[in-house]
């Protein structure tokens, strides 16, 4: 396998509360490699969004970070946060959920653009930088003769396509999206995957989709990793793992799934775990239909099921390392109602 | 313990009448323009929410309404609730007339009509317990005088709506509770009424997949257990099918198809429905995202297109559906997008010059070009030759150049009306019997 | 919860308990700068509050005592061990009336806001919710006087009932200063009430069926009447300068009424030129000190509750060493 473009090893973000501290990411590591689509996928709160942000260093106030973030090589958070801004753009890219809020509203579509480009080339002149961007717009639907309107003259799903091309303008290696297209309507929503799952074709950038959408996952991604309480649970390339989930979350997060061709309606009982305090052993035992004693008492280790899969369950060993007794089902209350989302 | 419906029971007949009737509503909204505007007595623009919809509730079913943003579905339900006034047209529910009530004429059908919202956390006033929020609609209609008797009864609608024990609920406050919970109590609130009618406004877009299925399967045991009936207003048509009997598809203020679900889904008609569904993401690997969707996106509401609304993205489009000179500047602006950085684009946006003349829609369209007026007539016969399918060009009835301009006259655009094809009634002109497509 | 149903306490009484506490929450976890503000401020604003509380009993003379035992004091005295303050060219003992002077200032001061408040949250409640040409009118009107001074407001004020049937005095002084803030309680809940309008649980209670009355009460007034407090603090530290400004230009108290920090102030500008420094000096420090008391509490508030500043102070963050999860907590 050749090497990753980006690699996350071991990466912790915990936010701080008055008392501990939430662990939003807590020991994540995950691969990209060049021209790859990588879904990432979870329920609210299990803390997908502060991983991409994590990979691009952008914590809010109150967040720490420990771990690696190899870049070519490079460990972005061995660097002082001086140099690790200077990757943001040209080699790592962010676009938002909410298009309508991220675009400055008092700068025409020309200044974002020319703004973006002369900070990283300064090189440019004013030619290229106005060929490019219109270039770059173009790929994504937006015409030249707008180019000098502002951002409220544009619809949502426009202002999000401009987004994309405003990231896309520096050329960057890796596109983290978190959520692009769950403020948009499902036409327009359509139209914008197509354009991130053709980045690699046209612009060769390798693109991490966040999203609660396993519907978006299953059409655009390549490789999906599952999220919950802060860790990956379960991660291989698409369609395996759509169609034999190795993980019971992601079991029954399929199941759950409400598409065209439901036939009977399932939810997963309880609710997400606090993660200032999550539950020991494995954080999803208490909601897990296949759970074993040694669930709830030792962290799963992290197993991998062929050369691109891997798992973070007990189910599927390794056995020698639990105890006598473990593998028998766990017993627990059953969970009201009360307890549910 | 529970309060009197006010409603008397349905007569018997021969056949029902339906709860809810609705014909030709019309909800306006006068946009407030620039201060010049206002000073000239100008109004800036009229955006048509609900554009004279008709349909009927039955008594016990679920009807969808479904649309994307700008479709008018909100507004719409916000109308039948009395949230907004109605510009035009009639609503009426179990006979009485809705529309022209004022504020204290609604207050009584308030008990029978209920809503259920959106946001989970925005629904619930931050500043009351649960036992208030839930109980406050007994005070306000004076249902239950003694607090003993509306705490009881509050245990008891919250426990039907599970959560249970529902005493530990009381003296919470919205923000010690999860989405899902939040979403139960605003429920809650709904039903303690006993109400005919509930509208519910996309009850659980803003809620995890795994915790939907378990709201949608409350709804259902609801339905069942006191009767109700529901208005499900929805833009995710994959929980609409699990839940509605019947469906209506709206777009930009009109219904464009409505009928039984099951007909829609099988074999949708109008070619909004259709590429509503395909553009569904489907949780299944071996599918790809669609390539074939409609271009564009929907339009400003202010401003409809000529004729039918839908016809600038719709891949059936033909000559009656509504061309005009916006469609023409969309060709240009998207040929000139997808060829941006080429050469040639440049000369060509000097062609045609400035495409603003375009903007005000109009089936008649004139670009003053002077000499070079050949020039353009030729590029656009070249761009049609590129593809040739491309519906824009159905709807040119005469193109020509004189000495000062080109001139193009589209054909005279027509309203689709509501037609009633198999199950279904459908607006669209490709099933108007009156109309033959070449 | 078996008492549930024989507890006494109405459950709108037990939730306004749960809601104070719940208000206070982030003042009781302030830290830091904010914290050191709300103590400080605290500390310094109490100490004059028990000054005008306890005048009578605190003071060693009277605000206009100028002898004792049939004794004058003396003019224009040095700070002593008789009169620690000084005295002033009338022979009244200056610490005397710092501390009477508190009492003056804390009452005149507590009246004008309570009354402020009570005129200008109601109407802005009322012309946020229903908007309309009643709103409109309030509005122009409210900004006019807002782009007033509040000096020039209470001068005016002051001046025309001076001449009417009230007359001068704390009453008047009062008026004055309530003029010239109701414009500022009645925007701020106006326009918070204006953006509560459109949030959807005041629409959820209009189709609910409440009257427009209970919704102004129960589900927007809870909601606004948050942002009162932090306003009202930093507007007693300014409400104490506008009277003290009034006192100095002679609109304020009358003498026999009372002691007054700005008329004394006033008084003791001729002296300053003859050396005599400390008619002028306590006074002076004496409104310097309180304001600055009630600007600490005011900011301090402001950065404890409104959510915008308010910097939450955190534990430390420890990463534990990975792997380490393996044991129980």
């Amino acid at each position: 396998m050749t090497e990753p473009l980006l690699s996350i090893r071991h990466l912790r973000v915990y936010y701080g509360t008055s008392g501990d501290p939430v662990r939003a990411v807590d020991d994540v590591s995950l691969d990209i490699g060049e021209r790859e689509v990588v879904g990432l996928v979870g329920e609210s709160g299990c803390g997908k969004s502060t991983l991409g942000r994590g990979i691009l260093g952008l914590l809010p106030y109150g967040a720490r970070a420990v771990g690696e973030v190899n870049l070519d090589g490079q460990n972005l958070y061995e660097l002082p946060p001086s140099a690790f801004r200077r990757f943001r753009g040209p080699q790592l890219g962010l676009i938002f959920q909410e298009p309508m809020t991220r675009l400055n509203p008092l700068m025409r579509i020309s200044e974002h653009f020319s703004e973006t480009l002369k900070q990283h080339e300064p090189k440019l002149s004013d030619g290229d930088i106005k060929r490019r961007s219109l270039e770059t717009l173009g790929r994504m639907g937006i015409p030249p003769t707008r180019y000098e309107q502002y951002p409220h003259e544009f619809s949502g799903g426009m202002r999000q396509r401009i987004m994309i091309a405003l990231a896309l303008v520096l050329r960057p290696k890796v596109l983290v999206a978190d959520e692009p297209t769950t403020s948009l309507d499902v036409i327009v929503e359509g139209q914008i995957l197509a354009l991130l799952a053709d980045l690699k074709k046209n612009f060769g950038t390798a693109l991490l989709l966040i999203t609660h959408n396993l519907g978006i996952v299953a059409e655009a991604c390549d490789r999906m990793a599952v999220m919950y309480a802060g860790k990956i649970v379960e991660e291989g390339p698409v369609r395996d793992v759509f169609r034999e989930p190795a993980h019971p979350y992601t079991r029954e997060l399929l199941r759950s799934t409400i598409s065209l061709e439901t036939k009977e309606l399932h939810s997963i009982p309880g609710s997400p775990p606090n993660l200032i305090d999550p539950p020991p052993g494995c954080r999803f035992h208490p909601r897990c239909p296949n759970a074993m004693r040694v669930c709830a008492e030792l962290v799963p280790i992290e197993q991998r099921l062929d050369e691109r899969r891997r798992v973070l369950c007990w189910l599927h060993g390794p056995e020698q390392l639990v105890p006598s007794g473990g593998e028998l089902p766990l017993e627990r209350e059953a969970i009201g109602i009360a307890d549910e989302a | 313990m529970r309060p009197e419906p006010v409603a008397p029971p349905p007569q018997p007949g021969p056949e029902d009448a339906p709860l809810v009737s609705v014909r030709d509503l019309k909800t306006y909204y006068s946009i407030r323009g620039s201060f010049i505007d206002r000073l000239a007595g100008r109004e800036a623009g009229i955006v048509r929410a609900v554009d004279g919809v008709s349909l009927d509730i039955r008594r016990g079913e679920v009807l969808g309404l479904v649309g994307e943003s700008g479709s008018g579905k909100t507004t719409l339900g916000r109308t039948l609730l009395g949230l907004v006034r109605a510009t035009g047209g009639s609503m009426q529910f179990e006979g009485q007339e809705l529309t022209g009530r004022s504020e204290s004429e609604w207050r009584d059908l308030r008990r029978e009509i209920q809503v259920v919202f959106q946001d989970p956390h925005a629904s619930l006033n931050p500043a009351m317990t649960i036992e208030q929020a839930v109980g406050h609609p007994l005070q306000i209609h004076r249902l239950m005088r003694s607090k003993e008797q509306i705490r009881a009864r509050v245990i008891e609608v919250l426990e039907h709506c599970g959560l249970a024990p529902g005493a530990d609920y009381l003296d919470k406050y919205p923000s010690d509770l999860s989405g899902g919970q939040k979403q139960r109590v605003v429920i809650a609130r709904a039903i303690i009424l006993n109400p005919v009618l509930l509208v519910a406004d996309e009850p659980v877009s803003m809620l995890d997949m795994s915790v939907r299925a378990k709201i949608l399967e409350l709804m259902m045991a609801l339905k069942r257990d006191l009767e109700l009936t529901y208005l499900y207003i929805t833009h995710d048509l994959a929980t609409a099918r699990f839940f509605c009997d019947r469906i209506a598809i709206m777009y930009l203020g009109k219904v464009v198809e409505i009928g039984p679900a099951e007909a829609i889904y099988a074999d949708p008609k109008h070619p909004y429905t259709q590429a509503l569904l395909h553009a569904i993401p489907e949780p299944d690997p071996e599918r790809a995202v669609p390539r074939d969707l409609p271009r564009g996106e929907v339009p400003d509401a202010a401003m409809p297109p000529l004729g039918c609304p839908f016809h600038p993205r719709c891949p059936s489009a033909f000559e009656p559906c509504g061309w005009e000179s916006r469609d023409l500047r969309e060709l240009f602006e998207s040929r000139w997008a997808l060829a941006a950085g080429e050469p040639g684009v440049e000369e060509e946006q000097a062609l045609v010059g400035d495409l603003d003349v375009l903007a005000r829609p109009s089936s008649k369209v004139r670009l003053t070009a002077g000499r070079k007026a050949p020039e353009i007539v030729g590029l656009l016969d070249r761009i049609r030759a590129e593809d040739p399918a491309e519906p824009f060009w159905r709807g040119i009835e005469r193109m020509e150049a004189d000495e000062l301009s080109v001139n193009i006259d589209f054909h005279e655009p027509h309203e689709p009306q509501l037609e009633q094809v198999g199950e279904v009634e459908v607006s669209c002109h490709l099933y108007d019997p009156t109309i033959t497509q070449a | 919860m078996a008492a549930t149903a024989a507890r006494p306490v109405s459950p709108h009484g037990r939730a306004r308990l749960i809601a104070v506490g719940r208000a206070t929450k982030p003042i009781r976890e302030a830290r830091g700068v904010a914290r050191g503000m709300l103590w400080a401020g605290a500390l310094i604003t109490l100490f004059f509050v028990l000054l005008a509380a306890f005048a009578p009993l605190i003071s060693p003379y009277d605000f206009n005592q100028y002898k004792a035992d049939g004794v004058r004091f003396a003019a224009q005295a040095h700070p002593s061990a008789a009169h620690l303050m000084g005295t002033t060219v009338l022979s009244t003992d200056v610490m005397s009336r710092v501390i009477y002077g508190a009492q003056t200032e804390l009452k005149v001061v507590a009246i004008a806001l309570v009354m402020a408040i009570a005129v200008g949250v109601p109407l802005g409640l009322l012309s946020g919710y229903f908007g309309g040409p009643l709103d409109r009118a309030l509005v122009l009107f409210m900004d006019a006087l807002f782009a007033f001074p509040y000096l020039l407001i209470a001068i005016v004020i002051a001046f025309l009932l001076s001449n009417s049937s009230i007359g001068g005095g704390i009453l008047t002084a009062a008026i004055a200063i309530t003029a010239a803030y109701v414009p500022l309680y009645f925007r701020v809940v106006r326009n918070h009430v204006v953006s509560l309008r459109e949030e959807a649980y005041v629409d959820a209670a209009r189709a609910l069926g409440a009257k427009p009355r209970t919704i102004i009460r129960k589900y927007v007034f809870f909601n606004v009447v948050q942002n009162v407090p932090p306003i009202a603090t930093l507007n007693a530290a300014d409400a104490i300068l506008l009277l003290a400004a009034l006192g100095f230009l002679g609109y304020g108290i009358q003498p026999t009424q009372g002691a007054e920090w700005g008329y004394d102030i006033n008084r003791a500008v001729s002296d300053a030129s003859s050396g005599i420094w400390w008619t002028g000096l306590f006074p002076g420090l004496a409104i310097v000190l309180l304001v600055t008391g009630l600007t600490l509490v005011g900011e301090g508030l402001n950065e404890t509750l409104n959510p915008v500043l308010r910097r939450r102070h955190f534990g430390r963050i420890e990463f534990p060493a990975l792997g380490e999860e393996q044991s129980d907590d």
